[in-house]
């Protein structure tokens, strides 16, 4: 495919992902500081946060796997990945987020088990979605062509 | 530093170069690019994002994941930041504890940071000291600004400094980091924080050519925090206002809005050890509080761990010298506070012999009579006696204690014994207790001290011996040049370079004569001398004999004290230099082999640990066993300790709960 159907593939891709609330404004901000000193910035911080939340992840199914849950453990890490979710702009990964806590608070099992379901699959589908993003770069990249920004 | 480049490591070298705003107003031409910025954060994605926004701020950027290497790094380099950075919710440590930490050892401004909006955090953040709350996800919009919280600080320092700063001046300029706190980082401009800045830029301008230079931050020294402590003692804790403190202090040169903020951590301080005196596990816990990782830090002396009551000496000494408040560190606090404990001057004996010696000190006592401790003068002396003894401890930080006596007293009592000791011998805790709260406090030395002595808290005395100890490190660091021996202690083993020459020495000598109360705390002192720092121990062993038990020791202690406070000394002699051995090293059970440097310890705590002798003295005075058991464990001169014990006529099981190590009083020949 030439650069040209690329960068429109690119930019239409990530118009989406914006629209469909899979990202946030904090992405764009992730893209705006990447430069030429750290040019893969965006890809080395994105891949930070999957090795991190795939880890929180299987803490989490752990923590609520016990018998006795630790309610605040489980808090504790729902909103670290609240936190990194929301700093890379993984928005509806935030929001799941948001409502597991809540479950928490009322040591509610049967909620957390829901929303950590969810959260799952939010963070499945964010990462399937920027890896693909992240295809379609090197993609570009590799025919010649420059990233274009999207507002 | 490599601000494109991504580079992770702590760029902090650059001395002056890059932070060239610094050096004058603080605004150059490059300000605030080079702003040395530490960032902390357990989430690595945010840390890493963080990083690449700060440095696209054109900042220098360390970060890490771990409160506590944190806070190793900032006590490492004492001036190599300029600003903290940090997420609220941590593994290893609260966030609210690094921030009191740092604000208290190093007095540097911190962010506070978290993906948790809630009013409460926020105000916490607030009552912390906070001078920022950022919400994440952070922009880089609200790093942009973060410089104006390091430049407001340099202004109020500057400003107190000046002593320009009439308390307009420094109510204005407390406001704005006031305002700060309260708006969120949401706030990028900040305006009324820049307006006022700028309106105190402007007056600082005016005020004084040397505006323009960086003025340093007002060391709290020993013989400082002390006046200031009795001023607080005076007036009373809730009445104590910055305005009423200075005009009582009557320090040239000190500004209300010094006071005010050494108020602010002072009082932190003391919120901190009311709530732990409840559950001292062995002082870190009471003293630091929840902190304990700070207490930790604190007691950094060297190592020793002056939970006592340190935690919040530490702390305020920390904040008053550069922030060892936490436990490891208390040698930071007191290194700066060095100056807060007065027992540098390790008053060898019970008197005459280290009158003199004391007289070297007597200015870390001094400081001691400067300050209303709720000693008697006698015990006042006593400790500074022992103060000086002890290397500069803090007496004086005592005698600011009285309220802080009576917390430390507190905490070293209801803590078990053992566990003081066991604290004091293994976590200098005490020193860090120490360290800090005494030194900025002088109550804590004086506490700590106190609470040694007198209380059954020997424990505690211990602790404040130790912080005092620490703190003496500290203070001797300072530079209160000890020649190395500052205690007057057992005479001279060297000791009679103990700082605390500057006031405690007087103080000190003519309190330990007649204060008994000290015994207690002098034992503990002495075996903190001995066992942390070789000479620290000695000469916190030759303080608390002097300055309380002159009377007591005599007859059956006389040896003792002096013996260990030759012990004391002698290793400070060693040393010389490490002040901060010292201090740590009479706390640090243990932990850190008496860096002997016990001089340097002389050199100023002195009167906090007199302080905190006298204060404890005055407190408990049959505590003496506290102490005696302390030392006998540090000692291992048990004899001393029975010594004391039977003066006290305590519990003589004390000993075996102090396991001071470290020290030994082997030379002592009780």
């Amino acid at each position: 495919m030439e650069v040209g159907q690329l960068q429109e593939r690119f930019v239409d891709y990530t118009k989406s992902l914006f629209c469909e609330g899979f990202l946030d404004d904090q992405f764009l901000q992730l893209q705006q500081l990447q430069d030429e000193s750290n040019p893969d910035f965006v890809v080395e911080v994105v891949s930070l946060f999957f090795e991190d939340s795939e880890k929180l992840l299987n803490d989490l199914t752990k923590t609520l796997d016990q018998q006795f849950v630790d309610y605040k453990r489980v808090d504790a890490q729902v909103h670290q990945l609240k936190g990194s979710s929301s700093s890379i702009g993984a928005q509806r990964v935030k929001n799941a987020c948001i409502g597991f806590r809540n479950f928490c608070e009322e040591q509610n099992i049967e909620g957390c088990l829901r929303c950590l379901h969810q959260v799952k699959q939010e963070y499945s589908l964010v990462k399937n979605k920027l890896q693909t993003l992240f295809r379609l770069e090197q993609q570009i990249v590799a025919a010649g062509g420059a990233i274009p920004m999207v507002e | 530093m490599n601000l494109g480049g991504g580079e992770t490591v702590k760029s902090m070298s650059m001395p002056n170069s890059s932070v060239s705003w610094k050096s004058g107003d603080g605004v150059t031409d490059q300000f605030p690019a080079g702003l040395r910025v530490l960032v902390v954060d357990d989430d690595p994605t945010c840390l890493m994002i963080l990083e690449k926004m700060l440095r696209n701020c054109l900042y220098e950027v360390t970060k890490c994941n771990r409160a506590e290497i944190a806070l190793s790094l900032l006590r490492e380099n004492k001036n190599g930041f300029d600003i903290v950075i940090s997420d609220v919710h941590m593994p290893d440590m609260d966030g609210f504890k690094l921030l009191e930490c740092v604000g208290l050892e190093m007095d540097l401004p911190v962010i506070m940071m978290s993906a948790d909006d809630g009013k409460n955090v926020v105000m916490k953040g607030v009552t912390h000291g906070a001078c920022d709350y950022l919400i994440k996800p952070v922009r880089i919009e609200a790093l942009k600004n973060i410089w104006q919280h390091v430049v407001r600080r340099k202004k109020h320092e500057w400003k107190d400094f000046e002593q320009t700063g009439s308390v307009e001046d420094g109510e204005r300029q407390q406001k704005p980091p006031e305002d700060a706190d309260y708006s969120s980082s949401a706030n990028e401009g900040n305006w009324r924080n820049s307006k006022k800045r700028k309106d105190e830029e402007e007056e600082a301008e005016e005020r004084d050519d040397t505006s323009t230079l960086k003025k340093p931050r007002v060391v709290w020294s020993v013989e400082l925090h002390q006046q200031f402590v009795a001023a607080v003692n005076q007036l009373g804790i809730d009445k104590a206002v910055p305005k009423k403190i200075l005009e009582l202090m009557n320090v040239p040169g000190l500004t209300r809005e010094n006071v005010a903020s050494h108020l602010q951590k002072y009082r932190l301080y003391l919120r901190r050890i009311s709530g732990v005196s409840q559950h001292q596990s062995g002082f870190n816990n009471s003293f630091m509080g929840p902190s304990d990782a700070t207490f930790g830090s604190i007691s950094s002396l060297s190592g020793l761990d002056m939970q006592l009551p340190a935690q919040s000496l530490a702390t305020l000494q920390a904040a008053v010298l550069g922030r060892s408040t936490t436990k490891s560190s208390i040698s930071m606090p007191l290194v700066d506070q060095r100056n807060l404990f007065s027992f540098e001057t390790p008053k060898p004996r019970f008197g005459e012999g280290q009158q003199q010696q004391l007289s070297n000190n007597s200015k870390q006592i001094n400081l001691l009579h400067g300050i209303p401790t709720n000693m008697e003068p006698k015990q006042l002396a006593n400790l500074h006696q022992s103060a000086q003894s002890f290397g500069g401890m803090n007496m004086q930080v005592n005698s600011h204690g009285s309220q802080s006596n009576s917390l430390l007293v507190q905490m070293a009592q209801p803590e078990s014994r053992s566990q003081m000791l066991n604290e004091i011998n293994g976590s200098h805790r005490i020193q860090s207790s120490m360290g800090q709260p005494i030194m900025s406090n002088g109550c804590a030395s004086g506490v700590l001290a106190r609470n040694g002595m007198a209380n059954n808290a020997r424990g505690t005395l211990y602790n404040p011996l130790s912080q005092a100890s620490s703190v003496l490190d500290f203070s001797v660091n300072h530079g209160t040049d000890l020649p190395g021996s500052s205690f007057p202690i057992g005479g001279n083993a060297g000791i009679s370079s103990l700082p605390s020459k500057e006031m405690l020495h007087e103080d000190v000598i003519s309190e330990t004569k007649g204060t008994r109360g000290f015994l207690p705390s002098y034992d503990v002192l002495s075996e903190l001398h001995q066992q942390k720092s070789q000479v620290w121990g000695s000469q916190n062993v030759g303080l608390t004999y002097e300055t309380s038990h002159h009377a007591n020791m005599r007859g059956s202690c006389d040896v003792s004290p002096s013996v260990i406070v030759q012990q004391g000394f002698s290793s400070i002699q060693n040393n010389g230099q490490n002040r901060s051995a010292m201090g740590k090293a009479v706390f640090s059970s243990g932990q850190e082999s008496a860096h002997g440097n016990v001089p340097n310890i002389s050199q100023q705590p002195n009167t906090f640990l007199l302080d905190n002798l006298l204060m404890v003295k005055a407190e408990r005075f049959p505590d003496a066993s506290y102490h005696n058991t302390i030392f006998a464990e540090q000692l291992g001169q048990e004899d001393l300790m029975s010594v004391f014990l039977k003066q006290q006529g305590d519990t003589g099981s004390v000993e075996s709960e102090f396991g001071f190590d470290g020290h030994h009083l082997d030379n002592l020949p009780v």
